[in-house]
């Protein structure tokens, strides 16, 4: 029998995560690579209709993984019965968008099924019959191309946008739903988790914008945010900026680029002393020109670029003002 | 509340960083300083202590030089440390650092154990979930906020896109606290000075290796990325650049 390679899909509240789509890729990429047989798995309370969304795609098989008390989410009920539903139904491979929900179950199935989770990868590479997935390091800095040992299951995660969601590919027929139920004995799940909120104000939605001139840490003190707001100015963008400057104050926390803020596609994104650390690049990657000024030649920022400036911005942003002004006149 | 905070220490955020001979890992002649979320989770710890009474413990594994981030920990205000010194502990996975914490500590009893939420060399972002499951302890992720209260804790999770849920919880707990929860302290002269008295226990692989394995996984290759885009580089004279810069503006972008 051919080994299994199984995407566990992600919901929320009853609603499908559309990363979920680009593990799924992923997962289909992967089983024609290896020869592999793909199945996917939904777990929650009643997602039942999300088990009948993913059996579009081409998958052999779509496991409905139903117990009341995965809702609310908890590390503790998901670890518990996926673990349970792993034993009775091994896979080589386990693969799941990396989303803070994930990361946050993850590590404890993979350690309660001794076993390993490769995180937040953005590719694989398969030569020589050897199974490499490529992570970022050291902030996207270096790539490492990391092996699996041990006996498995494999837990891989992969970073938003490594694969295309929508070149996920759907089968000639409904894949075959089964459902498997599970009961969650007393006292396996602890925490109690409140309602999901967002803080109050929004002020700004930045994934609207064409135009976004955006601070990091080279801004250095909070009075120089002062010349990246001229410039946004300028441009008619709207100023946006990295976490570290939202944490330290400079700017408000709705104004964030990145996994923990917005994720912004917008016509122009310039980049000001930020040097491209993952969680802020998951956020702009899309947007469709990227500019980015930083005095580190060796920024990760740039690899992603289609402009760079190595220089101090604070030598440069003065006169490209003047220059966009005098265009503008 | 007895609190244990696990430190790292990750080379500095602009040192250039360069590969080793075997591109395995990078050259370790560079500058290095404290996990920036791990800061955060020390500070968190102090502002709980002050508010709670208790202590405050550091730990970190990594070699001789690791010392200085216990170092700075206790001039901030941490009562004692502990050093798994060994250079061993620098190639680790996330389970394998999760099982020698879990075995330097087992003689003790914390109420709260904090780790920053990943660190900025692996990017793991696991060692403080797995050392939950080892400890057999709940745990919560990206955390902004701790309040304690009768039962247990509550504390504040950030979820993605502005998102964020509060979870009351049990102790002990392993919280792996995001950065940008608190203000960060600095280490008063007579902090650095008292520091020099505190404990520090070191503790050598051997004590812990009979808790550890294999590592699950490793890395074959490690190399600069490959580049996704053709980018250009555009330089000269500051006032050059701008001029530059404004042309593609206008006429290729068409954004002026």
């Amino acid at each position: 029998m051919a080994d299994t390679i199984l995407v566990i899909v992600e919901q929320r509240e009853g609603k499908l995560n559309r990363t979920s789509w680009e593990t799924i890729a992923a997962g289909q990429a992967l089983a024609a690579d290896l020869g592999w047989s793909l199945e996917a798995a939904v777990a929650g309370a009643n997602v039942s209709s999300i088990a009948n969304e993913v059996a579009q795609k081409k998958v052999a098989r779509v496991y409905d993984i139903e117990a009341a008390k995965l809702e609310p989410y908890t590390p503790d009920g998901f670890a518990h019965v996926l673990k349970a539903f792993l034993e009775q139904h091994p896979a080589k491979l386990v693969l799941m968008p990396h989303t803070y929900q994930v990361r946050d179950f993850v590590p404890k199935l993979a350690t309660a099924m001794k076993t390993t989770a490769i995180t937040d990868a953005v590719g694989y590479r398969y030569d020589g019959g050897k199974l490499l997935f490529t992570r970022q390091m050291f902030q996207g800095k270096f790539s490492a191309d990391v092996s699996f040992a041990g006996l498995g299951p494999c837990f891989v995660t992969f970073q938003n946008g490594s694969f295309r969601g929508d070149k996920a590919e759907a089968g000639g027929a409904a894949a075959p739903v089964e459902k498997v139920s599970f009961d969650i004995p007393d006292g396996v799940v602890r925490n109690h988790p409140q309602e999901i909120f967002k803080e109050a104000k929004q002020a700004v939605d930045l994934t609207q914008a064409e135009i976004i001139v955006s601070v990091g840490r080279g801004i250095k003190e909070q009075k120089n945010i002062e010349l990246a707001k001229q410039l946004a100015e300028a441009l008619g963008g709207e100023l946006a900026a990295s976490r570290p400057i939202c944490d330290n104050g400079w700017l408000p926390m709705d104004r964030q680029i990145g996994s923990s803020g917005q994720t912004v596609a917008p016509k122009l994104y310039l980049a000001l002393g930020i040097s491209g650390a993952i969680q802020h690049i998951v956020g702009m990657k899309g947007a469709r020109n990227i500019i980015a000024i930083n005095k580190d030649s060796e920024a990760p920022i740039f690899e992603i670029s289609d402009y760079a400036v190595v220089g101090n911005l604070f030598d440069i942003v003065p006169p490209l003002i003047e220059e966009i002004k005098k265009a503008k006149a | 509340m007895k609190i244990l905070v696990c430190m790292k220490q990750v080379p500095q955020k602009d040192a250039p960083l360069k590969l080793n001979e075997a591109g395995t890992w990078i050259r370790e002649d560079v500058s290095y300083e404290v996990n920036e979320p791990d800061a955060f989770a020390l500070e968190e710890a102090l502002r709980q202590k002050e508010k709670h009474s208790g202590e405050v413990v550091a730990i970190t594994a990594g070699p001789t030089r690791a010392s200085q981030v216990l170092r700075e920990a206790l001039a901030k205000g941490a009562d004692r440390a502990i050093h798994l010194e060994d250079n061993g502990f620098v190639g680790l996975d996330a389970y394998n650092t999760a099982r020698a914490i879990a075995a330097a500590i087992k003689d003790e009893k914390f109420d709260l154990i904090f780790t920053g939420l990943q660190s900025d060399d692996y990017g793991y972002a696991q060692t403080g979930v797995i050392l939950a499951q080892i400890l057999g302890l709940p745990h919560a992720t990206i955390i902004m906020q701790i309040e304690k209260n009768d039962s247990g804790v509550r504390v504040k999770r950030e979820l993605e896109a502005g998102f964020f849920q509060f979870v009351d919880m049990p102790l002990p707990a392993v919280l792996t606290i995001q950065s940008g929860i608190n203000k960060l302290r600095y280490a008063t002269l007579i902090g650095i000075k008292q520091a020099k008295t505190k404990p520090l226990r070191k503790v050598t692989m051997a004590e812990v290796q009979s808790a550890m394995g294999i590592n699950l996984q490793k890395i074959e290759k490690m190399y600069i990325p490959e580049k996704s885009k053709n980018t250009q580089f555009i330089d000269g004279p500051p006032g050059e650049i701008a001029k530059k810069l404004v042309e593609k503006l206008k006429n290729e972008l068409r954004v002026i």
